[in-house]
């Protein structure tokens, strides 16, 4: 399994690499997309309320791999995206989704007074908003949040399909030219548990935390 | 437009739909065993048995923490190696059951950690043991708050079968590629398609779930 | 504080996870299967499973309209076993180029009849029977593509699609060593991915190409061959007696005839293609 790693290192070090890259772009972008999304459907505004509600209904409804598929033999006929990006802009849309609902979720539960009272204290929507609910919903959504960067994470070896240079691409590779299925599939996990369990126990102390 | 209509041709959607029924049942296999199997170990981690609780636990974050995929290419490729044999179908059933009941006993975990401790305790001095307080009070309650995740987590499961198409389960996602790279022309409508079919069947069980929570609560 | 205990955790969790690995490795590479084990169970079970292709049109293709698979490498199965065991029904498993090896070797399937090239690399996992058809490695490009031969890609900048687990993409960093290779999971999705401009070319073998330049008129096969491909059907090392039972079925087939008869029937009306040239 050593010589198997350092023999093949540049490789699972390339991969790593274009994980994480993916990673952190899809997690930027969906954060800001699901931020977008919740605000619409709780703007008081009926039509973006349902263009926000469509629009997470479809993508949480659809798996990943066809989303990333679509952009990959479709999309690409217009614009010209590689797999990389195929894969980055269907693991953005699809994380926005869910990241939408958290935080939609996370609004609602902040207490309606508070709203309420902020509004009638002369604040604005939009000041209410920003100043009075959200900053309250931040914090409750914290937790999820980080689950569904844990999932984001995790999905991002959809990239494999689409020649997207990542982790699990790596293992495939190494593996069909060594003809060994166990360690290079071993040492991916290896590389995907650095990434992911500390993340996930940093959410899980947080949850503990606020649940006291 | 005429080549657009062509491709939902009946013979096409025998097809596709063939596969949807692959999709529906190794999902449903899955989702069975994964809940039976993810509530217990659930409740073994929630009960802190000595080395017990910690094994579980261990081997439920690491599961949760690994891609789904990675799951699929060892159930099929490494549990062979130690004499374990199973087909496509099998292994894939195999493969969403580990790492979704992972995922559901984290759920139902956290679930039953929800439930207010005095309810635990009026029901222990009311003179049931452990394992009754358990049944008869703190599952039920605990359920009834979990039924949004739950549902959702099995909406996951059923778009997660797609990721077999890497070891060639005949499901749908893999019978729409297949039909568009003998036909160029329908890649368009297959998707389409891909996106009905899927979007039908879980936001069926989405409504489903959210009909049962709230006749559940109210 | 609680940094350090996650990432405590974090730690402990992966060494435990490396050493579980490890254990799980050992008793895995010591496993030594006893001898022709498959040919007796053929004998006895009276199937055979074959790894065969699915998204190869004359090869192995999935037709849509009855869910069968079809092409030379299926009919050739289904010869084969006949004459292994008169009795025997043959059973297919669609595989990949990137998951054959490891299905074979894992005992999912008994033999690949898989578009398969016989090469050094290979025979150090695998037993190859005699070749049954002679491929070589070309181009495929967009009709309006001006790309003539493999040299043409030979550049920084070019992308040559290819199928994960072939040759061809090994084949390809001698060819053309600067350009870049995009390996899919199968060919359906390389097909597509050309289709899409995912890649200057696609490469694989011309029996292949030929196959899927046949009801697509936007593809062209470019460049003759610039390898020879000899296919082979594989069968794990610890069976001898079923190799040679598949060298013998298929010298019969040559013998008497039927062997030409599939050839023709499967590339006698394909443009560009001479049966008889790759079953020579």
């Amino acid at each position: 399994m050593w010589t198997l790693f350092t023999s093949h290192a540049s490789e699972f070090f390339t991969g790593f690499g274009w994980t994480i890259l993916s990673s952190v772009i899809a997690l930027i972008g969906s954060t800001i997309l699901g931020l977008g999304f919740a605000l619409l459907q709780i703007v008081p505004n009926r039509f973006a309320n349902i263009v926000g509600k469509i629009y997470i209904e479809v993508v949480r409804n659809i798996p990943l791999l066809v989303i990333t598929m679509f952009f990959y033999v479709v999309v690409a006929k217009v614009l010209n995206l590689n797999g990389f990006v195929s894969g980055t802009i269907g693991l953005t849309l699809y994380t926005s989704a869910f990241i939408a609902e958290t935080i939609r979720a996370g609004i609602n539960s902040v207490d309606s007074g508070q709203y309420e009272g902020a509004r009638s204290n002369g604040l604005s929507w939009w000041q209410a908003m920003r100043y009075v609910v959200l900053p309250q919903a931040i914090r409750l959504v914290i937790p999820p949040l980080g689950n569904q960067f844990v999932n984001l994470i995790k999905n991002s070896s959809v990239l494999a399909f689409v020649a997207g240079l990542d982790l699990m691409y790596q293992a495939n590779m190494i593996s069909q030219l060594t003809f060994d299925t166990f360690g290079p599939y071993i040492i991916v996990a290896i590389f995907y548990l650095i990434l992911t369990l500390p993340l996930s126990y940093y959410m899980r102390y947080l949850e503990n935390k606020t649940d006291r | 437009m005429q080549d657009f209509l062509q491709a939902y041709s009946w013979i096409n959607m025998r097809f596709l739909l063939t596969g949807l029924w692959v999709t529906i049942e190794v999902s449903v296999i899955s989702i069975i065993f994964s809940f039976i199997i993810g509530s217990i170990l659930g409740v073994i981690r929630y009960m802190k048995v000595k080395y017990l609780s910690a094994i579980v636990g261990f081997i439920i974050d690491m599961i949760r923490n690994l891609p789904l995929l990675l799951i699929i290419f060892f159930t099929y490729f490494a549990l062979p190696r130690i004499g374990v044999h199973f087909n496509v179908t099998v292994s894939t059933i195999v493969a969403m059951t580990i790492f979704e009941s992972a995922m559901l006993a984290e759920i139902v975990r956290s679930g039953i950690k929800a439930v207010p401790k005095g309810q635990l305790e009026g029901a222990l001095s009311n003179g049931l043991n452990f394992y009754q307080a358990l049944w008869h009070i703190l599952l039920p309650q605990a359920y009834k708050k979990m039924i949004p995740p739950i549902v959702s987590q099995f909406v996951s499961l059923i778009k997660d079968t797609s990721l077999a198409t890497i070891i060639m389960l005949p499901e749908v996602t893999f019978r729409a590629q297949t039909i568009y790279a003998q036909k160029p022309m329908e890649i368009i409508p297959m998707f389409l398609m891909l996106a009905i079919l899927y979007f039908i069947l879980n936001f069926t069980i989405s409504q489903i779930g959210s009909y049962i929570d709230r006749r559940m609560v109210s | 504080m609680q940094i350090k205990k996650v990432a405590g955790l974090t730690l402990g969790f992966l060494a435990a996870g490396l050493f579980v690995s490890g254990v799980a490795t050992s008793p895995v590479q010591a496993e030594t299967a006893a001898k022709n084990q498959t040919y007796d169970r053929i004998k006895k079970t009276h199937t055979m499973n074959w790894g065969v292709k699915g998204d190869t049109k004359l090869m192995g293709l999935t037709n849509i309209r009855t869910g069968k698979l079809e092409g030379f490498d299926i009919d050739m199965a289904k010869a084969i076993t006949k004459r292994i065991d008169p009795k025997a029904k043959p059973e297919l498993t669609q595989i990949t180029s990137g998951t054959r090896v490891p299905m074979l070797l894992n005992g999912n399937i008994d033999a690949i009849i898989a578009t398969m090239t016989i090469t050094p690399e290979r025979k150090k996992v695998v037993d190859f029977s005699e070749p049954y058809f002679n491929a070589g490695q070309a181009l495929m490009v967009m009709k309006k593509s001006d790309v003539k031969s493999i040299k043409d890609l030979n550049h920084k900048g070019a992308r040559i699609l290819g199928v994960q687990g072939s040759n061809s993409i090994e084949n390809v960093k001698k060819f053309a060593p600067k350009a870049k290779v995009v390996a899919l999971p199968d060919y359906a999705t390389a097909l597509t991915a050309l289709e899409s401009g995912q890649g200057d070319a696609l490469t694989t073998d011309n029996s292949i190409l030929y196959g899927m330049a046949v009801d697509n008129h936007n593809v062209k096969v470019v460049g003759g061959n610039f390898t020879t491909e000899p296919y082979g059907v594989a069968v794990d090392k610890a069976d001898p007696k079923l190799t040679k039972a598949i060298n013998k079925a298929i010298d019969e087939m040559k013998a008497d005839g039927s062997y030409d008869k599939l050839a023709k029937k499967w590339f006698n009306d394909v443009p560009g293609m001479n049966w008889k040239e790759v079953t020579e």
